[in-house]
């Protein structure tokens, strides 16, 4: 490993080229069950994130003194006590958000994003890349599971950041914004089948700007002149 | 010049899929004429708006994967996934529910899969089953037949459909709803009490599935399908209820006739359980798999929660189709059954 790390490309990969939850995905049963609404998936996604984070950090600071022969099963017991902690964290002060994420709380520990991340990077880094890793895969986690929420809610339900109050305290009870008056609420959205049609669309978008900017580079890249000779080709280009 | 891909077999019969979707679209006519008798013109002005729909969604489609639109639309497979899905929605629906239905049908359910030919669910009824389970209220506010009811007229219609705000229907529980929510009353107590029951099934509806079996009897002696498929469904729904017949308990589902003859069974087993796309391929397969949608169909009718099954047996059994061909493959010529094992 390197000494110097390249925060830079650790961003891109968590957020872009190596997104957890489009690229990977690793992760899916959180992102299909609780993204019906922006606020389920901001409540999995801060979990998410600092279980991350928590568990990166610990990781890395155990790397050298775990053999190779019991890592994983020390790594999902650390990522076990992270989960722990953090659920009764959201037990104390979102009890009612809890009760809605129900068993998708606990079942954070058998998320592959964080194992993963554990094996793959946490492994072979020094704390701080571990940690910030941790929260960049943790970020490019959660902004697909909130966007995700939000296509559910408005397409869904015809409004946006319903019940934030769950999460942000009584003074977010008011930033709900119906979008369309006297919608039909389109159940499907909200269903499972749902949650799969819309992970299927963004991956597909990414996949559409990926193609884009590729083309873009390859229209700037030198066009062989007519007529050069090619490399170890006999004949002419034409 | 355009180099089209085009789904093996690339051997040229003389049925193109033009002549196949047009003598599927002719066959449909009785069943809609019927339908039109009993329910007003409501069918007829969901086939209308849902056709422009889908071409205007098929065509939007093609463009955007870079397909030239007049040569896929011009086998008027979009026209008969619309036809299909708009006969088996309730007439006087609103427009966008067709709206929606539709894009679901052509863009979900047929494009993003590759388009005709590759598509492994059945594009109508993928169409039926998101507007079933997202809009449980509109989908199940069939109005009364003819003679259990107002029929309204043509204006009604149009006012249904473009501005259901102001239109003020009747609508009733459908035979298959009486007859899964009844548990106290006998068969045949049940029969003179409500005025939807027919004389074998439901009253209009016994009409329009015979009209629909005419229909697929006309397609199957133009040889647009074999008969397998559609007669193993048959069969295996006739059985189902035989069996759960218990002469006519409060508990009891139903005849075989009754189940024959109500809901979308004709439409079901001549129209959608035949598509050649979505159904197992070999003779052996598609008797199986039209006997298991048969199994399916009764299974849901009776002890399910939705107004009818057709749509979410053909649906399971379509992810099924694979597996059965794959077990079912026939030997081919030259080889004996033996080998290869």
């Amino acid at each position: 490993m390197s000494q110097t790390t390249n925060y830079r490309e650790l961003s891109l990969n968590g957020m872009w080229k190596n997104n957890p939850a489009i690229v990977q995905l690793l992760g899916l049963c959180p992102l299909l069950a609780v993204t019906g609404s922006v606020v389920n998936a901001m409540g999995l996604a801060s979990a998410t994130m600092l279980v991350l984070i928590c568990s990166n950090a610990s990781v890395s600071l155990v790397r050298n003194i775990v053999s190779d022969a019991v890592r994983l099963p020390v790594f999902v017991m650390i990522i076990a006590a992270a989960v722990s902690c953090i659920e009764l964290l959201m037990q104390a002060f979102t009890y009612e958000l809890y009760q809605i994420l129900g068993i998708f709380l606990p079942l954070i520990t058998t998320n592959c994003v964080i194992l993963g991340r554990a094996d793959a990077f946490a492994s072979k880094n020094a704390l701080a890349p571990a940690m910030y890793d941790g929260f960049i895969m943790g970020a490019g986690f959660g902004v697909i599971l909130v966007l995700l929420g939000a296509l559910r809610e408005i397409i869904g339900t015809g409004a946006l950041f319903a019940n934030m109050d769950l999460l942000f305290g009584p003074a977010a009870a008011s930033w709900k914004i119906v979008l369309i008056d006297g919608y039909q609420s389109f159940l499907l959205a909200i269903l499972p089948p749902g949650a799969f049609i819309f992970t299927g669309l963004l991956i597909a978008g990414k996949n559409l700007i990926d193609a884009g900017i590729k083309r873009r580079q390859d229209a700037l890249k030198e066009k062989p002149v007519k007529g050069s000779k090619r490399v170890r080709v006999t004949g002419h280009i034409s | 010049m355009a180099l089209m891909r085009i789904t093996s077999p690339h051997a040229h019969g003389p049925m193109s899929t033009t002549r196949v979707m047009q003598n599927v679209l002719l066959a449909l006519i009785p069943g809609v004429i019927v339908l039109t008798h009993f329910f007003g013109f409501g069918t007829l002005v969901n086939i209308i708006w849902g056709c422009a729909l889908a071409v205007a969604f098929e065509t939007l489609a093609l463009l955007l994967r870079g397909r030239p639109p007049l040569f896929y639309l011009k086998d008027l497979s979009a026209i008969v996934t619309a036809t299909l899905l708009c006969i088996a929605l309730p007439p006087y629906s609103p427009w966008w529910l067709i709206a929606v239905g539709i894009a679901s049908a052509i863009l979900i359910a047929k494009h993003f899969y590759g388009g005709l030919g590759y598509n492994p669910f059945n594009p109508a009824m993928v169409g039926y089953v998101v507007l079933l389970i997202s809009f449980p209220l509109q989908m199940t506010a069939w109005s009364p037949p003819r003679g259990a009811g107002e029929v309204p007229g043509l204006i009604e219609a149009l006012q249904a459909l473009f501005v259901p705000a102001s239109f003020d229907g009747i609508t009733m529980a459908t035979p298959l709803d009486i007859l899964r929510q009844n548990n106290s009353l006998l068969i045949k107590d049940l029969w003179q009490q409500t005025p939807q029951f027919g004389r074998w099934g439901g009253m209009g509806w016994e009409w329009a599935n015979i009209a629909f079996l005419a229909g697929g009897v006309w397609l199957l002696y133009q040889r647009i399908f074999t008969w397998h498929a559609p007669v193993a469904m048959l069969v295996s729904l006739g059985l189902m209820a035989s069996l759960f017949y218990d002469g006519g308990s409060s508990a009891s589902g139903g005849s075989p006739l009754f189940h024959w003859l109500s809901g979308a069974t004709m439409l079901g087993a001549f129209f959608i359980v035949t598509d050649p796309v979505t159904s197992a391929v070999s003779l052996r397969g598609r008797l199986i798999y039209g006997a298991l949608i048969g199994v399916l169909v009764y299974l849901i009718r009776v002890w399910g929660n939705y107004p009818d099954a057709v749509a979410f047996a053909v649906l399971i059994m379509n992810f099924a189709a694979p597996f059965i061909d794959y077990y079912t493959q026939p030997t081919s010529y030259g080889h004996s059954s033996e080998e290869g094992k």
